[in-house]
């Protein structure tokens, strides 16, 4: 009994390492989870990028509708790549998709929105790229989902998807909608 | 040898090659610095601690990345205004999460990452030491009587061969 306990102590030891190592493999590393999920969106100020003597003010996010924050950008490969999506999305009519247009120029911008068509209820333009930083923005495309509070419930890094939507963006949007309460891993940042 | 020597000598160039391309993004566009010395070094080394989370590996103070551009500027114009280390990187972990910094704090999700491998040792060193203590009691009792006869038979003959 005591011999086979030698073997089997460590044994059981070395299994559970290999366990979480093997785990830690399946974590992306490049994906670093937002402080800011069931927070309120942080607060700004800005232009829009249609009629830029408009402002766009993070109070609109809290008038009692779900909405999508997309930021994006009309130098990313990546948002060409998710835009069909976005297009996809604002086409059903389940939530409203505002724009944050990163660290770009007005004309390149527009152009973008004319060539392949414009899913945005508004975008604001952030020239600067502060707001991104407020935002805790580390690359284009992200999206957010708000609720109707105005409280970041959900970050995606990197494109929209399919899946993620279907999985995901999609059920966490309807309950919300219905207000109904979330459950442990909904929220949360995934990319 | 001769090959050992030529594939030295070609790292050595490429080493000093690519030092000659870092040494100037410090002083390229979009670099802040204090005429203070102190702290323009008290700057550096605060960038050196935060990670770029862009390029994973780099810190601030090294990567090329525009978001690492951006945030240098936002951290200097944050000294520049009177706040302390603390403050900025206070400032960064709410925004970013503490994966910004390149030495997480000490605190109950990260006493595992602190002090696990500490008690991985001492936990070696235990069973290090049981098992030896262990393993030479075993061996001492598992002799048996003649065994031990023999032994002492065995130890005499070498006694009288070393004598004579």
């Amino acid at each position: 009994m005591r011999s086979r306990l030698r073997f089997l102590v460590p044994l059981a030891f070395f299994v559970g390492l290999v366990g979480l190592l093997g785990w830690g493999l399946t974590r992306d590393p490049s994906l670093v989870p937002s402080p800011l999920i069931n927070k309120p969106v942080p607060k700004f100020k800005l232009p829009e990028l249609k009629q830029p003597g408009n402002t766009f003010t993070s109070a609109r996010l809290a008038q009692g509708h779900v909405a999508l924050v997309n930021v994006w950008a009309s130098w990313c490969v990546s948002c060409r790549a998710e835009h069909p999506m976005l297009l996809q999305i604002a086409h059903s009519g389940i939530v409203p998709i505002y724009g944050l247009d990163y660290k770009d120029t007005r004309k390149a911008a527009l152009n973008w929105l004319d060539e392949f068509g414009d899913p945005y209820q508004t975008v604001a333009q952030d020239k600067s790229g502060k707001v991104g930083i407020n935002w805790g923005v580390y690359g284009v495309p992200e999206t957010y989902v708000v609720d109707g509070k105005g409280v970041i419930r959900y970050k995606q890094v990197g494109p929209i998807t399919p899946k993620v939507w279907k999985d995901k963006m999609r059920p966490l949007i309807v309950r919300l909608k219905k207000g109904e309460p979330l459950a442990r891993g909904e929220t949360g940042t995934s990319g | 040898m001769k090959a050992l020597a030529g594939s030295l000598l070609v790292a050595l160039v490429m080493l000093f090659a690519v030092s000659a391309f870092a040494e100037p993004a410090q002083s390229g566009a979009g670099w802040h610095h204090f005429d203070n010395p102190a702290k323009e070094q008290r700057y550096q080394n605060l960038l050196g601690e935060l990670r770029c989370l862009v390029c994973q590996d780099e810190s601030l103070l090294d990567s090329n990345a525009d978001l690492a551009a951006d945030l240098r500027a936002q951290i200097f114009h944050m000294m520049k205004s009177g706040k302390s280390n603390a403050q900025i990187k206070q400032y960064l972990t709410n925004r970013y999460g503490d994966y910004v910094l390149f030495k997480p704090p000490l605190d109950y999700r990260t006493y595992a990452l602190w002090f696990g491998p500490f008690a991985l040792v001492l936990l070696g060193l235990v069973v290090l030491v049981w098992s030896i203590r262990h393993r030479s009691r075993e061996r001492a009792a598992d002799i048996s009587d003649e065994e031990r006869a023999r032994i002492d038979e065995l130890l005499r003959a070498t006694e009288r061969n070393d004598k004579q």
